[in-house]
């Protein structure tokens, strides 16, 4: 035990001497809670827009200030020929025109019909469809109130309206910080873990003290057991930060088991810890297992974990390899216990796949690891 | 001088087991997986609906949703109860639920409600799976309005979509997935190199031959700018044999343009790796940087939907210009001259950080 403890001892300075890293893997999560928190959206807003209006009357200057005034909508460019359209979408200045007919007012109060093209930059589909969606509610908004009038002065209008009232559950006010917190912090934890783990390790045999260590009367097992410590600590301390800063500046409430949560987060901790080991044991040189785990544990973490894009949706395929990313099963149990403020029951298949997962990469690393170097 | 710098570090890349292959899988990788998962479109929304109704009307409302393509029913629960605890269990996203008298306050009232709960704990999945069914619910209204009331023309709405006419999300994230792989590859593999020469200790003997700094950093950043070349050439192979996507405007000038996006990012690579002393230091501080440059471009999330202060930040981001020249190009056909603004401020970039690198290079240490 105490040749452990000196091993362990022996890490921290290596991670204590180098400030920087050390300062990075304590600011990371700071910055991208912000970063989350705050700054990154996937609403669609402020679409910036074009007109053309050669009528230029009272309903179409309504119609505009209508757009200009809803948080959607930034009146960008006023242009003045249809052939100035294409060239500010290619000049990448507007997202959406709106072109208005010829005596707009005149047609709709006399024809009865006027038409509204709505072109869109269909290049980001997302933001085109929610646009045209926003921008048809505003004009209809508007065909109402002018209907309404023309109710008043005698002519007679009953079309059906179905309302609807719409709920949103758990997250009422839509703060983007509830998706966000919990793929935060699958992802903080498992660069933490994962990458600097298996890279601690491979550095050793790269530089070759690796075998001035494997000589020493320590068991080669708890060499690497006492590497994975300090990486353990400092997960924790980051845990602890992000919690606290989505408590406090998020104000993202813990609904539910405080205590669950903190075990299904050592848990994943465990999880990627034995990944990390695991790296360790296939690679040769740190550059290969920084690669391997910083761009073949991140990306997949990033996208397939369900952080930004909802998996659902996406490939049978990709469905599939999403099941084998731990960060995935981290992710819903937290949504499910944090934010929906579930009972662990709700969440039992993510804690039985994470266990499995812990069982399975430390057995694998155990049988992989060679007492000897070649 | 310069051949046998280069001659070394050529041997050195091939001799790396892993090294070339990554250079060749990453792209397709990316390529391959990357559209199909990175995608703000959303289908099979899946959904529970509670009829209290149990009329054709709201038969007729249940077949629309399900036939939209986006909702896939999952149950129809009896009680409100039901179908939240369907919500809690993860097998739905969101509850319809009919009101009993829904055909009743149609047909004399004209205006009927009807209850709509998401479960928004994935906030783009609520709200835009309720935006879904929302429009949804209205075209139901005004199908029966017009079956029922002579229609009474008013404002007509002709939307048009330019540039991607099967509104495919796919196509909008291939371009700048693009710069994503070349960042990646050609920002943090030259800032390793060089500190792996310092971690092992052979920078020393390169530092006391007679070689000059900038035949050095040329001939250390020189086999990434050729593997940034064959990492965006593999890029534009596969997008268009499997997406069929060609770019609309000049192929030149994407290259071009790459060229100079390859300098500055191995620019800032080399600057980071000047001031790091072991491999672990500069990559963490690499990836450090990525992830908050990946984020803050406009790659997965609207720009214009950050608020102001987070927008001032994305002036300093070169990958947001690079970004938006590349989705410029390849979807809207836009030209050399329609880009200009961007292409100074990556050229501002170019400049800044490749003095910096030069400037902050030294043999001693």
């Amino acid at each position: 035990m105490n040749q452990f403890s000196s091993f362990v001892r022996k890490e921290f300075c290596h991670i204590l001497r180098d400030k920087r890293t050390l300062l990075i893997l304590l600011v990371m999560p700071v910055v991208e809670i912000i970063l989350f928190g705050f700054a990154i959206s996937t609403d669609v807003r402020n679409i910036r827009l074009g007109i053309l209006d050669p009528s230029n009357d009272v309903a179409t200057r309504s119609i505009i200030q209508d757009m200009d005034a809803s948080k959607y909508f930034t009146v960008n460019l006023v242009l003045h020929t249809p052939e100035e359209i294409e060239d500010a979408f290619r000049k990448n200045k507007i997202d959406m025109v709106i072109v208005f007919e010829d005596k707009f007012y005149e047609r709709v109060t006399h024809e009865g019909s006027a038409s509204v093209q709505l072109l869109a930059d269909g290049t980001n589909p997302n933001t085109a469809n929610i646009g045209v969606g926003y921008a048809t509610n505003i004009i209809m908004a508007y065909q109402m109130r002018l209907a309404q009038k023309s109710a008043f002065s005698g002519a007679s209008s009953t079309t059906i309206r179905i309302v609807p009232n719409i709920k949103m559950l758990y997250n009422p006010q839509m703060k983007a910080a509830y998706t966000f917190v919990p793929g935060v912090m699958g992802m903080i934890l498992m660069l933490i873990c994962s990458v600097m783990t298996s890279i601690a390790i491979v550095r050793e045999k790269e530089r070759g003290t690796m075998e001035v260590l494997l000589v020493s009367p320590v068991k080669p097992i708890s060499i690497i057991l006492s590497k994975t410590v300090p990486y353990l600590v400092i997960s924790i301390v980051n845990m602890i930060t992000i919690f606290l800063l989505s408590i406090f500046v998020l104000k993202v409430p813990v609904s539910g088991s405080m205590a669950w949560l903190i075990i299904v987060s050592i848990l994943f901790i465990f999880v990627s810890l034995s990944l990390g080991m695991l790296i360790s044991s296939i690679v040769k040189t740190q550059v290969a297992a920084m690669l391997f785990s910083g761009i073949g544990m991140m990306l997949p973490g990033m996208l397939l974990s369900g952080l930004m894009f909802p998996i659902e949706n996406m490939p049978l395929l990709l469905q599939w390899i999403s099941y084998m990313v731990p960060a995935k099963w981290y992710i819903t149990a937290v949504k499910c216990i944090m934010i929906q403020g579930l009972d662990i029951s709700y969440c039992l298949t993510e804690l039985y796949v994470l266990l499995g997962m812990a069982v399975l990469f430390i057995f694998i690393s155990l049988k992989r690891f060679k007492y000897r170097l070649e | 001088m310069l051949k046998y710098l280069l001659e070394k570090e050529f041997k050195q890349l091939m001799r790396n087991r892993f090294l070339p292959k990554m250079i060749i899988i990453m792209p397709c990788i990316v390529m391959l997986l990357f559209p199909w998962a990175a995608t703000m479109e959303i289908k099979n929304i899946n959904i529970s609906i509670v009829d209290n109704n149990h009329t054709v009307t709201s038969q007729r409302l249940i077949n629309k949703i399900t036939s939209s393509g986006y909702f896939k029913l999952v149950n129809v629960s009896n009680t409100y109860s039901d179908a939240i605890q369907s919500i809690e269990y993860g097998e739905a996203d969101i509850v319809l639920e009919i009101s009993n008298n829904l055909e009743n306050d149609i047909t004399r009232e004209g205006v009927s409600n009807i209850m709509i709960s998401a479960n928004a704990v994935d906030g783009m999945k609520g709200s835009i799976g309720t935006s879904y069914l929302a429009s949804i619910i209205s075209d139901f209204a005004n199908e029966i309005n017009e079956e029922e009331v002579i229609s009474q023309g008013g404002i007509l709405l002709k939307p048009y979509f330019k540039f991607n006419p099967e509104m495919d999300y796919k196509v909008f994230m291939i371009p700048a997935l693009m710069v994503m792989t070349l960042t990646m590859i050609c920002g943090s593999l030259p800032s390793l190199n060089i500190v792996s020469e310092k971690e092992i200790g052979t920078i020393e003997q390169i530092n006391v031959t007679p070689v000059p700094k900038a035949i050095f950093i040329i001939a250390k950043l020189l086999p990434y700018w050729i593997i940034g070349f064959i990492v965006l050439t593999i890029s534009i192979l596969v997008a268009w044999l499997v997406y069929g996507l060609i770019p609309s405007g000049s192929i030149l000038t994407i290259y071009c343009i790459s060229i100079l996006y390859i300098f500055t990012i191995s620019g800032f690579g080399l600057i980071v790796s000047n001031y790091s002393n072991t491999m672990q230091q500069a990559m963490f501080v690499m990836m450090f940087f990525i992830i908050i440059l990946l984020l803050m471009s406009g790659l997965f999330t609207p720009i214009n939907s950050m608020p102001n202060w987070a927008q001032a930040i994305t002036i300093f981001n070169p990958l947001k210009y690079f970004i938006e020249i590349m989705r410029s190009i390849y979807l809207k056909g836009s030209s050399l001259k329609d880009i200009l603004p961007q292409l100074y401020s990556l050229f501002c970039f170019f400049i800044v950080l490749t003095t910096w690198a030069v400037i902050s290079y030294r043999k001693r240490s």
